[in-house]
Parts: structure tokens; C-alpha cells; sequence
């Protein structure tokens, strides 16, 4: 196991590695250059600017400046904000954005395979059929609709509930739940089908014919292995939580990374959007990471056996 | 068990051979392409699907044409006004009509849709078959660099992609759409891919075949090819809605197309600003079809995926 | 002697996407105690059908009870509740199934698989339980039980799993085994040691085994009484040794026919029995072996073959025993 561990974290690095290279390259492919906006520059102002965020290096030279930076946490300074450094912005949005996204990660993971097993539960029943519409809803509806109508539907109409910004926790709950749904939806289905796999198997009759009740068997035969593939799948969850958290961040106004991220499109303000992205892969390779361990913790059979995939 | 039988003597001498047949098959034999689309023909779920689909499409193509309007043309004394006899849908704020705008954003959305997950299933394919039919050892490291690719966040890379092309001017266009979003997006149907050829390589009726005298290219075709079509098929078919998503969200996050050759995401971020103002429609419509478009493809492929399991004949 | 379970025109069908199939067809049979009554028969003749259905364990949507009764201990247990059900299962009939690989939780210890009826029908406690799995290893000679009880089931060989699965069944001290084709999935070397430990604890705890089988050598060495069926229905049943030395029904005659033997020659073609068992969507108007049968008679396809007895234990389902056979036979001077 060990040695499959070392290989997880050798490639989560590689990963890191090929994103921060191919980020910067992408950057700085774009033609012309970042202070083009502002209005006429006289030449001096310009060169200074230039050497100030060392541009006027060759592009190489740049490149492993920037490598060596990030490996000592420096994201470098904001093309836009005189006061902020991009590390500053991180610190400031990253916490908002874990938030949400933690809560919608919860709540997709407790909704999503209780919904799941019911459906399975009572295969081709009525709450099988309902959970499975109100499923494909969740995942056929895209979150920025959602979370457009949370906010026209329940924000405007109660009043306890605001349409957006942040501050306490109420301004988390409706974001949350936009974020949420569609994981939620994807999870409930995986589980459905997981279990009606899973109560087809052998064991599950050994189990009944011991004589144990039916939840007994349900709960500690049937879910403990239709889970499994559900954890499979959480780091490709957690990475649609993570991107859909753009969308919802923009709409209720939450100033999170997200909205940074965003900004920073608008605003082609570099070394911000290089910055994000990149602190945003590195986030996501570790939980990926840390998913990965988790399945391999659960499944006894992994355990022991060198193979993982 | 005493039963009133009217015995007679005669009735007990030999039953001739003909008429005892012992290799009767009582129920019809069904093949297996047809029986597929019996089964999903009975889904009325997915049938609900594969209709929306069908008539989405022709839509897309006529619904421009229908009423006279054209996508572009704006008139500034008709703005904003809400779905009338006129207007089906209504018009947008700078008077164009929905109704065209829509289909023609349908187009776009679906468009890209298919040729997305079209291009991914091409990648996958062949790098898939490629991997699984070569050695051990460049299979190993084909499956080790595709894992890296995936690994890196989908979105992302697709935002990048599109903000320096947008920068370069050329962010509105199509293909450097399709580009970004099939980057990394055919890894998963690539590993599918590779799996099924490597289950029937080795699998058990692959060496019958094989016993009973069959060459490997026969193997291939007549067996290999049909057993693994079924999951490609319906990872293609859901490979859909994700890039009608992704789609949809960048045009919604300002990237992508827009207008007024607008897509159906960027019709909705388009409709956003509509929604303060009690225009809540330019926001609904796109937003109604876009789901629809999603929910239709999501019932479509679910309902190959049971079609196409033996476990679930009834 | 005493009948632990007494089966009366048991019928059970399956209702299904194309109409109802009829699985078992009225059959009767009983099992005394101490007993080792085999059943024997092709693939899909209703044995499993019938050993679930004792245990109540088929999924009841498409299966049903069409008649008939299950008398356990002089109980009929078709008409107890699912909660009475679950006091019997695991603890007064228990059931070894065939496939050890797939039979048992693959994310959950052993140890805690097989006391996990204990606990439940005797409410033992953590530590005694415990104790009672390693004590339940070790009577099934599994070696090492201290450190195979915190294992799981990938850890153990599939003869080691059916051990596992004979401990799990017999660790509440059932009246009545069922085991359906326990050793099916194994080799021949481990099938001979699982059907010992079979027969040892038979011996030590006094119970009643009823064993599913398409193997008429296992029928041979374990079994005191046999019940052959075909297309859901019982065609000849009795002792062993009447089965084997004297058998009556023209099926079990081709069913020994076909057990290949050491002292056939090496040019003799294996015999095995033309065609395959009769659709039962539609059941056979008269014997469902007609199709087959090389002695058919016209009766046969007309009426469905009243008993015979050949003796107290021995009964048979064929024409040809019928009194009238006889008589016709001797009168065409033997025809074939």
C-alpha cells in the first residue's frame, strides 16, 4: 500500500507541475501586452512597469523565476490591485469558497446516498420513481438556473433568506444548496444503481438466511458495499463543487475565489488568474489525493492488495 | 395421488418416435439489436427523451425561418416586450426576437454538444483501442499519461483556454470552444474503451471463437465489436449533456459565444439582467432549454444503458 | 422416527414478463431427524426453488406460493409471519449456499459474519460472541482461528470459505441443514473434506440435512434417503440403496447411466440423455419426461403417471409401474 501511496503523491505533483507550466505558458501566449488597457503609457512608466514584474526577462527565465516562487507560496503581486497581493486575495476569498463548497459537499453526501438506497429500496415503486425524476432534474438542470431560481422563487418571497452577499450564516444556506444539487443528484444515482447491484449478490441472501431483520441487512450489508463506488467517485465530485461554485459565487454575489477568478477574466489581470487557477488545482489534486486514501481505507480488499485502480 | 383416468390397454403400448421431440424450443430465439430497441422502446422515459431530442433538432434547423425574423434584427421600438401573438417568446432589450434567437441558440448548444462528445469518443477510441491491444508496457504508460491529463480540473483548463483566445480575439469561435472542452474530456471514454478490449481478449468466447477455428480479425468483428459498442454508445450519449454543461456555463461565465450569435448559455447570462426588472422570461426560456435539452439526453442514455443489460431482461 | 420437516403438494411459480411459470409442481417429501435426505436432479428441475422456498428466501414479487404446505417441527410455515420467519432462519434451519465466492460480505470480518445470527437470535454479548466465532472455527478445522476471525473473505481460499459458510450456519445449532450444491464451486480434494466435516457435525449436534445435488456420487456417499426431480416434480424417491440398486423411473435410470465410470472402456462414447427439459410456461399435459423418454407409452402424454409403491420407502412416478404396464408388456411379449 505504501508503495501505491508514494505513486499517488508523485503523480498529484507532476499534476501540479504540468498545470503551473501549462497556466504560464498559456498566459503568456497572449498577444500583446497586460497594461494595454490603460490608457497612453509614456514609455518610461512602461519599461519600469516591465521590469517590475519581470517581464522584460526572457520567457524561460521567467518561467522558472515563477516556479521557484510558487514552491516558496508566493503567487506574486496583482497586476490590478495596488494593494493586494494575489496571496492576500487567496486568503481573503478562499475561506468564503470553502465554506459553501464544504456545505454543499455535506450535503450532497448525506442526501444523496440516503435518496439513493430509498430509491433502490422500493425498485420501480412510487419513491423510486420520484426520487429518480427529482435526480435527473438535479442533474439536467444547470446550477446557475438553479440558483436563479432559488433566488426569484424563495429569496425575494422570504424575507429571512437574502438574495445574496455574505456575512452570516443564512447568506450560506440558499448558495449551498444551489451548489449542491446537482452532486447530490449524481450521487443518488450512482447509489441506486450500486444498490440494486449489490442486492442482487449472494451474500446479501447469506445474510437474510441468518435470520437478521431487513434493515439490519440493508444498512449493514447492502450500503457498507453500494457505498464504495460512491466514494470512488468524490474526487470528481468535489471537482464539479469546485468549479460549480464559480457560477453560484457570481450569482448570489458571494465574494469568494471564485468571484475573484472570474474578476480577474474581466480584467485579464494575470498573474491573478494564474494564481487561482493554480491554487484552485492544487486544492483539487489534494483532495483528490486524500479521496483516494479514504477509498482505500474502506475497502478491506484494497487494503492489502498492491493494485488500487 | 389417485386421479380418475379412463384407462385404456391400447393406451399403453409404445409412443412412436415421432412424436416425442426432445430438443422442442417452446419460446422464439430473439437477436440481439432488435431486442435492444424493443427494450428501450418500452421506457417510456427514454421514448419521452429520444422525441424531445428529434424535435429539438429539426426545430433548430426550421425554427429560425418560422416566423420571419431574423436572430440579428433589432428594433429598438419593440424591446423588452413579453411573449404575445407576435413575439412567441418575446423579445429581448434590443428588440430582437426570442423566439429565432432561441432556436437559433439551440443549434449552437447542440452543435457543440454532439460534436464534443463525437471528437471524445474518436480520441477515446483510438487511444483506448491502441492501449489495449498493445504490450504491457506502452499500454502502462499510455494509461499513466492519459491519468495526468484527466487530472487536471476540466473547467479550468477550458476558462483558460478560452480567455486567451478570447483575448486574442478569436475566443468566439466555435472550434476553439470544442478544442477547449474535448482536451481532457476523452480520457474517460479512452480507459472504457481500453477496458472492454482488454476484457474481451482474454474473455471466454473470444477462445471458443477462437477453438472453434475463427481468425482474429473474425473475432474482432463479429464479437469483440458488438459486446463493447453497447457501453460506448451510452457513455457518448451522456457524454452529451456534460459539454451542452460546460457550454452553457462558459457562455454563462462570459466566455464562449455570444452574441448575437448567442448560444443558449450566453442567451441566459444575456436574460440575467432581465430578471431585476420583471423580464424574467429572457432568462426562463433559454434556461427551460437548456434543461430540457440535458434532461433529454440524460433519459436517453439511461435508457440504452438498461436496454443494453442482459441482467435487466424481464 | 420423527419428521423434522414434512413437504405436502408444495407448488411454487414465478410470475413473469411472458405469464407464470410453474417452478415446483406439487411436491411432497419429508425429512426425518437426523436424517440425509438428497435431492437430486437436472439444472433447473426446482430444487433450489424448493430449498429457498423452505427458508421462505425467494424474492416474493415474481415468486409465489400456489398451494401446498411446509411443515416444520408441526408448523406449517407458509402461514407464519416474516418476523416469525426470522426467529427460524439462521437459528432452527439454516442454509449453506454454493458459490463461497460470492457468498459471503466481502467488507466484513469474518469473525463478525458468523456470529452475527447468534448475536441476534441468542442476544450474546461482544466478547462471548467472539469467543464462540473462534470456537466455531476451529470445529470446522480452520487453522489459525484466533488471527483468521479478525480476516476478511478475499483472505480465505474458496474451501476455506465454505467452512466459513458451514460455521455461519450452524453456529445457533439448527435442527435442519439445507445445503444447495455446497460443493459445486470446489475442487474434487476439498468437495470429500467438506462433505466429512458435513457428516462429523451431522454426527455431534444431531441435525437433519437435506442436500441439493446434480452429483449422484455425493448422493452415493452422504445421503440415507434420495429425492429425484425432474421439471418440477418429484419422479421416483426412497432409500439409497433402493435408488441405487433398484431404480424404477426411466429419468433416474439415464441420470446413473450418464455418471461416467472407471470401468468403462475408453472407446464408449459418454452417455448423456437427448435434448433439454420441457418449457414450464406451459407445462406438460401428461409426464414431462415424454419428450425424452425412451420407454414412452401413449398414456404418457395423455395423463400425468400416478404413484407406485415399491415399498414402505420407495415410491416411483412412471407408467410403466402402473399395473396395466405390466399387463401390456407381457402381452407384446416386451417391446422397446
Amino acid at each position: 500500500m505504501k508503495k501505491y501511496l508514494l505513486k499517488r503523491i508523485g503523480m498529484a505533483i507532476v499534476t501540479i507541475w504540468a498545470v503551473i507550466t501549462i497556466t504560464f505558458f498559456l498566459m503568456h501566449s497572449i498577444p500583446g501586452n497586460p497594461f494595454r488597457t490603460e490608457s497612453k503609457m509614456p514609455k518610461t512608466v512602461y519599461e519600469n512597469l516591465q521590469k517590475k514584474y519581470g517581464l522584460d526577462k526572457p520567457l524561460s527565465q521567467q518561467y522558472f523565476i515563477y516556479l521557484g516562487k510558487i514552491v516558496k507560496g508566493d503567487f506574486g503581486d496583482s497586476m490590478k490591485s495596488k494593494v493586494e497581493t494575489v496571496n492576500d486575495m487567496i486568503k481573503r476569498g478562499f475561506p468564503v469558497s470553502a465554506t459553501i463548497g464544504f456545505q454543499a459537499l455535506l450535503i450532497a453526501i448525506c442526501f444523496g446516498p440516503a435518496l439513493g438506497a430509498v430509491a433502490a429500496l422500493n425498485q420501480n415503486k412510487w419513491p423510486d420513481y420520484f426520487s429518480m425524476i427529482l435526480a435527473i432534474i438535479g442533474i439536467s438542470v444547470p446550477s446557475f438556473i438553479m440558483g436563479t431560481i432559488f433566488i426569484q422563487f424563495l429569496a425575494r418571497n422570504i424575507k429571512w433568506l437574502p438574495i445574496g452577499g455574505w456575512g452570516e450564516f443564512r447568506h450560506t444556506i440558499l448558495p449551498s444548496v444551489a451548489l449542491s444539487l446537482m452532486s447530490m443528484a449524481q450521487i443518488a444515482r450512482l447509489m441506486r444503481s450500486s444498490m440494486l447491484e449489490v442486492l442482487g449478490q449472494d451474500y446479501i441472501k447469506t445474510a437474510a438466511s441468518k435470520g437478521i431483520t431487513k434493515a439490519t441487512v440493508v444498512l449493514k450489508h447492502a450500503v457498507r458495499n453500494a457505498i464504495l463506488p460512491v466514494v470512488s467517485v468524490l474526487g470528481f465530485i468535489v471537482s464539479n463543487l469546485l468549479v460549480g461554485s464559480f457560477i453560484i459565487e457570481r450569482i448570489f454575489g458571494i465574494p469568494g475565489l471564485g468571484l475573484f477568478f472570474v474578476m480577474s477574466i474581466n480584467n485579464r489581470d494575470y498573474p491573478l488568474i494564474m494564481g487561482t487557477t493554480i491554487f484552485y488545482s492544487i486544492i483539487l489534486v489534494i483532495m483528490l489525493l486524500l479521496v483516494d486514501c479514504a477509498y482505500m481505507f474502506i475497502d478491506p480488499r484494497i487494503k492489502l492488495t498492491k493494485e488500487g485502480r | 395421488m389417485k386421479a380418475e383416468y379412463n384407462l385404456k390397454p391400447d393406451l399403453f403400448s409404445t409412443a412412436s418416435r415421432e412424436d416425442r421431440n426432445a430438443e422442442k424450443m417452446h419460446r422464439p430465439s430473439i437477436r440481439y439489436w432488435p431486442d435492444v430497441w424493443r427494450r428501450l422502446k418500452m421506457n417510456k422515459l427514454a421514448m419521452t427523451g429520444l422525441v424531445i431530442i428529434c424535435l429539438f433538432s429539426i426545430m433548430a434547423f426550421v425554427g429560425t425561418k418560422i416566423n420571419g425574423f431574423k436572430y440579428f434584427e433589432q428594433d429598438y421600438s419593440l424591446i423588452n416586450i413579453h411573449p404575445d401573438k407576435v413575439h412567441w417568446f418575446g423579445t429581448d432589450e434590443l428588440g430582437r426576437d426570442m423566439f429565432t434567437r432561441v432556436w437559433f441558440g439551440t443549434r449552437y448548444s447542440l452543435f457543440i454538444g454532439v460534436t464534443a462528445a463525437l471528437i471524445d469518443f474518436v480520441l477515446g477510441v483510438l487511444y483506448g483501442g491502441i492501449a489495449g491491444i498493445t504490450t504491457r508496457r506502452i499500454d502502462a504508460i499510455m494509461m499513466r499519461v492519459a491519468e495526468v491529463i484527466y487530472s487536471i480540473p476540466y473547467l479550468l483548463i477550458v476558462i483558460l483556454i478560452s480567455v486567451v483566445f478570447t483575448s486574442a480575439g478569436q475566443g468566439s469561435s466555435l472550434f476553439v470552444m470544442i478544442f477547449a472542452m474535448t482536451l481532457t474530456s476523452w480520457v474517460p471514454m479512452a480507459i472504457l474503451v481500453r477496458g472492454q478490449v482488454l476484457q474481451l481478449k482474454e474473455s471466454e468466447y473470444s477462445l471458443a471463437a477462437e477453438s472453434l477455428g475463427a481468425t482474429r480479425g473474425w473475432i474482432l468483428l463479429k464479437h469483440i465489436i458488438p459486446n463493447t459498442l453497447g457501453p460506448i454508445l451510452v457513455n457518448l450519449t451522456l457524454q452529451i449533456p456534460g459539454a451542452i454543461f460546460a457550454e452553457a456555463n462558459l457562455s454563462f461565465l462570459g466566455l464562449g459565444i455570444q452574441a448575437p450569435k448567442s448560444s443558449l448559455g450566453a442567451l441566459a447570462n444575456e436574460g440575467l439582467a432581465g430578471l431585476a426588472v420583471g423580464n424574467a422570461y429572457q432568462l426562463f426560456i433559454p434556461a427551460i432549454f437548456i434543461s430540457l435539452i440535458m434532461f433529454a439526453f440524460n433519459v436517453l442514455g439511461d435508457g440504452l444503458r438498461d436496454a443494453l443489460d442482459p441482467r435487466l431482461r424481464k | 422416527m420423527e419428521n423434522v420437516l414434512e413437504v405436502k403438494e408444495l407448488k411454487i411459480s414465478f410470475q413473469t414478463f411472458f405469464g407464470e411459470v410453474e417452478a415446483v409442481r406439487g411436491i411432497s417429501f419429508n425429512v426425518g431427524k437426523k436424517e440425509t435426505v438428497a435431492i437430486v436432479g437436472e439444472s433447473g428441475c426446482g430444487k433450489s426453488v424448493t430449498a429457498n422456498g423452505v427458508m421462505q428466501l425467494l424474492p416474493m414479487p415474481p415468486a409465489f406460493f400456489k398451494g401446498g404446505e411446509i411443515i416444520f417441527n408441526g408448523e406449517n410455515l407458509l402461514k407464519k409471519t416474516e418476523k416469525e420467519m426470522q426467529a427460524i432462519r439462521g437459528n432452527k434451519i439454516s442454509m449453506v449456499f454454493q458459490d463461497p465466492m460470492t457468498s459471503l460480505n466481502p467488507t466484513m470480518k469474518i469473525g463478525k459474519q458468523i456470529v452475527e445470527g447468534l448475536v441476534k437470535h441468542h442476544k450474546m454479548s461482544g466478547d462471548a460472541a467472539r469467543k464462540k466465532a473462534i470456537e466455531m472455527l476451529e470445529l470446522v478445522s480452520v487453522p489459525q482461528p484466533e488471527k483468521r476471525v479478525n480476516q476478511y473473505p478475499h483472505e480465505f481460499s474458496g474451501g476455506m470459505r465454505q467452512r466459513v459458510m458451514i460455521a455461519l450456519a450452524m453456529v445457533c445449532n439448527p435442527q435442519l441443514l439445507i445445503a444447495d450444491e455446497p460443493t459445486t464451486a470446489l475442487d474434487v480434494t476439498v468437495q470429500a473434506q467438506i462433505l466429512e466435516l458435513m457428516k462429523k457435525l451431522q454426527e455431534q449436534l444431531g441435525m437433519s440435512i437435506i442436500i441439493i445435488t446434480h452429483d449422484l456420487g455425493i448422493v452415493a456417499d452422504v445421503s440415507d434417503r434420495v429425492v429425484v426431480m425432474y421439471a418440477g416434480q418429484i419422479v421416483e424417491t426412497g432409500l439409497t440403496s433402493e435408488i441405487f440398486a433398484s431404480t424404477k423411473h426411466p429419468y433416474t435410470k439415464k441420470l446413473l447411466a450418464s455418471v461416467p465410470r472407471l470401468d468403462m472402456s475408453r472407446d464408449e462414447p459418454l452417455y448423456s440423455i437427448d435434448g433439454t427439459p420441457p418449457d414450464l410456461y406451459i407445462p406438460p399435459k401428461g409426464c414431462s419426461f415424454y419428450d425424452r423418454c425412451s420407454e414412452a407409452m401413449k398414456v404418457c402424454k395423455e395423463h400425468v403417471p400416478e404413484l407406485s409403491e415399491h415399498s414402505a420407502t420407495h415410491l416411483s412416478r412412471c407408467w410403466m409401474n402402473h399395473p396395466m404396464a405390466k399387463n401390456a408388456y407381457s402381452k407384446d411379449g416386451g417391446g422397446k
